[in-house]
């Protein structure tokens, strides 16, 4: 009986093939998973990050609730085509302040990891309410309820905290000021200075153009921000990553 | 059922030993080709994380002995693109707008370049035939807001209408004629005017009192005669073509809550060149000047 053969001893003992089953993935698992929390390289230094503002934080919790990484992905591979298309590849850096992250798997729709600022607010909200009036092929459905929805900030600074508590730099400034903010980034009248100190190149407008702060407006502000931070003048990739 | 167990033959391979309501199990050994793949993927898999990133390290992967990386490829692949159209791009971010047609190889360059980065970047809003949609134009006639030139449309491109992130970007605003500007009469009554002018059925004695109300408040964009004016973006309202729709109802809702279109501008996103050929490809298209 040669060494090969004695895998019968595994074979005819189940515990034992359980116990070096589950070694074995958690060897796998290890060496693929846990290098990134501690490989200096995973997550690239650049400019211009900035943990997402009350108003687009509750956007992407509106984002995620419908379920729009169902059919649209934010992640744009390094290949020319995709590129060429949506603009410079993702870099991990710019999901480093989402939970949960929102790369998706399948595109039945467009990637929208850089559609900030490519379609006006109105375009939005046309394509939101009735995606067929300015796409008639799409087979998107539609949103529009959205903008009957009145929100509220009640838990806003919860949320913030929430976010702070997994990782999300969010300062007690930010934390203090989050229900202002929110109501300030919807409201082009207000007094946004000291928002646009917190939340650097955040967009301050009446995204729904209706009064008050509807769900439309929370989910737009997400929208119109989405790979508009990181300063590319100032980035140079790494090739070895 | 043969009661007769099975003559085991010398020449057969062993069993594994065990029986179970009579059943015995072979231990045929793995066919041998298959062991010998499996070995050969196991050296294959040595090899390739020598050659490519594979092994974590303390500050990063090992980057394998081809240097190769997804990051790097893509560089490479852009720049092969573009050097191998560097000649006819830089002749074209160089063109005079006006010449282009002239120039046969760089027409046809332009308007296939300009037909892909349109589906790219405008058929979103202006429809992938460039028919546009309600409060989104229609690039195929020859009914222009801001002009049909070639000149005008890279103009438009540019610097988008009404944004906010270009100084240059086209303006004009049209006022919300209900806020406090005209009473709901007055509002009526231009309606009908406006459906005269575009000769569709109108009320005689409201487009007549109208007329006065367009005077007063509407022609020093609109013109005189309705006909607009290019300058300001002010569509020509004596024709059928509509932005936002030519019924009673429709007009009533622009003359009351006024129209605020925006296009974003495009110069800091899209090189000359790319302006250059999607401009080039819109005014082909059927309306430009």
């Amino acid at each position: 009986m040669g060494f090969l053969d004695k895998h019968k001893v595994i074979e005819k003992n189940a515990t034992l093939l359980m116990v070096l089953s589950l070694g074995v993935v958690t060897i796998g698992g290890a060496v693929e998973i846990a290098p990134l929390f501690w490989l200096q390289n995973t997550i690239e230094d650049v400019e211009g990050m900035r943990p997402y503002s009350p108003l687009e934080l509750t956007g992407r919790d509106i984002y995620v609730r419908e379920g729009c990484y169902v059919c649209h992905s934010q992640m744009i591979r390094p290949l020319r085509d995709e590129v060429e298309r949506y603009g410079h590849y993702s870099l991990a850096a710019e999901s480093m302040y989402d939970h949960p992250a929102q790369w998706g798997s399948k595109r039945t729709g467009p990637d929208l990891a850089r559609v900030g600022g490519r379609y006006s607010d109105k375009w939005h909200l046309d394509h939101l309410t009735d995606p067929q009036s300015v796409v008639p092929v799409s087979i998107m459905p539609k949103y529009g309820f959205l903008t009957n929805k009145m929100i509220e900030p009640t838990y806003i600074e919860d949320l913030l905290k929430t976010h702070r508590f997994v990782g999300v730099p969010y300062t007690d400034d930010m934390i203090i000021n989050a229900k202002a903010d929110f109501i300030a980034q919807a409201d082009p009248d207000s007094d946004y200075d000291d928002f646009l100190v917190r939340y650097p190149k955040a967009q301050v407008r009446n995204f729904d153009n209706k009064a008050g702060v509807s769900e439309m407006d929370a989910l737009i502000a997400y929208l119109q921000m989405l790979g508009t931070l990181v300063d590319f003048s100032t980035f140079t990739p790494d090739a070895s990553r | 059922m043969s009661k007769k167990p099975t003559e085991v033959k010398d020449d057969e391979v062993e069993t594994t030993g065990h029986v179970w309501d009579g059943i015995e199990e072979y231990n045929n050994p793995l066919p041998r080709w298959w062991l010998w793949t499996l070995y050969a993927t196991i050296i294959w898999a040595i090899g390739y994380t020598i050659a490519y990133p594979a092994w974590p390290m303390i500050n990063g992967a090992t980057p394998g002995v081809l240097g190769w990386s997804s990051r790097g490829d893509v560089a490479a692949e852009i720049v092969a693109v573009d050097e191998a159209n560097a000649e006819i791009e830089s002749r074209l971010a160089a063109a005079d707008l006006t010449a282009i047609s002239d120039d046969t190889e760089l027409n046809t360059y332009a308007i296939n370049a300009g037909a892909a980065i349109f589906q790219t970047w405008c058929a979103q809003c202006h429809g992938s035939g460039a028919a546009g949609a309600k409060g989104y134009p229609n690039l195929l006639d020859d009914d222009w807001l801001w002009g049909g030139d070639i000149q005008s449309i890279h103009y438009t491109i540019s610097h988008g209408v009404r944004n906010e992130d270009d100084e240059d970007a086209r303006f004009s605003e049209m006022p919300a004629f209900g806020d406090d500007f005209l009473e709901p009469e007055q509002i009526d009554q231009v309606v009908h005017y406006v459906l005269k002018l575009s000769g569709q059925e109108s009320d005689a004695v409201k487009a007549g009192a109208g007329a006065e109300v367009f005077a007063e408040n509407c022609i020093s964009c609109h013109a005189e005669d309705g006909k607009g004016d290019r300058d300001q973006g002010a569509p020509n309202l004596t024709d059928a073509i509509w932005l936002y729709g030519g019924d009673e109802e429709t007009i009533r809702e622009t003359v009351t809550l006024a129209r605020y279109g925006v296009m974003p501008e495009w110069a800091t996103r899209l090189s000359e060149s790319d302006i250059n050929a999607v401009a080039t490809y819109i005014h082909q298209l059927g309306g430009g000047e």
